[in-house]
């Protein structure tokens, strides 16, 4: 299937996923917080998988950024649950994300070189559509906790970043 | 004994003035912070010979880039970099890996 479509199934996931699986209409905090927790784990995992097979410096540093920003929020959103006392609840919506970015993984794992570079840069983009949309629609107005809230809103300022990163890295690499 | 003395405290009194007056070599500094991704407003006053000096107070990785390439600083979270300014004109910078931050700088003569 095409991951275009796998993520803009995903974001419906995430407008409704969540939401299913609860009486009441919106995702919890600890359901939010796992979501948001997974969401930057599949960034991070896709980066290190860039990082052992692309040997464009571009693309590598990129991956880097992409691994290292993703480990500063994540680390900041963990110190925050284990503050605010919260533990991260697995739901629908998350396992959703983690099964379609597994099978996108096995997809990239077949590919070399610049074909390699450009997919995983073309999923980059979108990718960071998909969140950054489920985060301004759902995660950041259903999130109850203001501290919560105000990290998914750095979350959404640097995913609206790396979303533009990436384009202009698919530019450059002729996607 | 009294002619002695200001003969002794001369050379006292000429190195506290040389420790108090600043060195002709430090510039003046004019810091801009950097927090949730972005840069802070660029400081009023920049002459040529002043330095520019950024924080990092966020949890992200960034850099001050200038486009016209007379600077580019990394700054890993929590830490400051300063560059001097060596002639007048408008500077525009950003990240080089967050682009859609960016400052503007105005160094005057």
């Amino acid at each position: 299937m095409n991951w275009r479509y796998l993520v803009i199934g995903a974001a419906a996931m995430l407008a409704s996923g969540a939401a299913q699986a609860q009486t009441t209409a919106a995702p919890t905090d600890p359901q939010i917080a796992h979501i948001a927790y997974t969401a930057g784990q599949i960034d991070i995992e896709a980066g290190q998988q860039a990082l052992k097979k692309s040997r464009n410096a571009k693309v590598r540093a990129f991956a880097e950024e992409m691994v290292r920003d993703h480990t500063a929020v994540n680390d900041k959103a963990l110190a925050l649950v284990k503050k605010l006392g919260v533990t991260p609840e697995p739901n629908p919506t998350s396992a959703s994300l983690s099964s379609q970015a597994k099978t996108k993984l096995d997809e990239l794992a077949k590919l070399d070189g610049a074909a390699f570079d450009r997919a995983y840069v073309e999923n980059e983009v979108a990718y960071h559509k998909t969140v950054n949309g489920a985060l301004s629609s759902t995660l950041i107005p259903d999130a109850k906790n203001p501290e919560l809230k105000s990290l998914l809103s750095t979350g959404l300022k640097l995913f609206q970043e790396h979303q533009m990163h990436a384009e202009h890295l698919a530019k450059e690499l002729g996607s | 004994m009294r002619r002695g003395r200001p003969a002794l405290l001369a050379p006292l009194l000429i190195a506290a003035a040389l420790a108090a007056r600043p060195a002709a070599a430090d510039p003046k500094v004019h810091v801009i912070h950097i927090a949730d991704m972005a840069f802070g407003a660029a400081p009023a006053g920049i002459k040529v010979g002043d330095a520019v000096e950024w924080v990092n107070d966020d949890m992200f990785e960034h850099t001050a880039t200038a486009r016209d390439h007379s600077f580019d600083l990394d700054l890993e979270p929590g830490a400051t970099a300063r560059t001097i300014m060596r002639s007048a004109g408008e500077i525009a910078y950003d990240c080089r890996f967050h682009p859609g931050m960016r400052g503007r700088l105005v160094v005057q003569k």
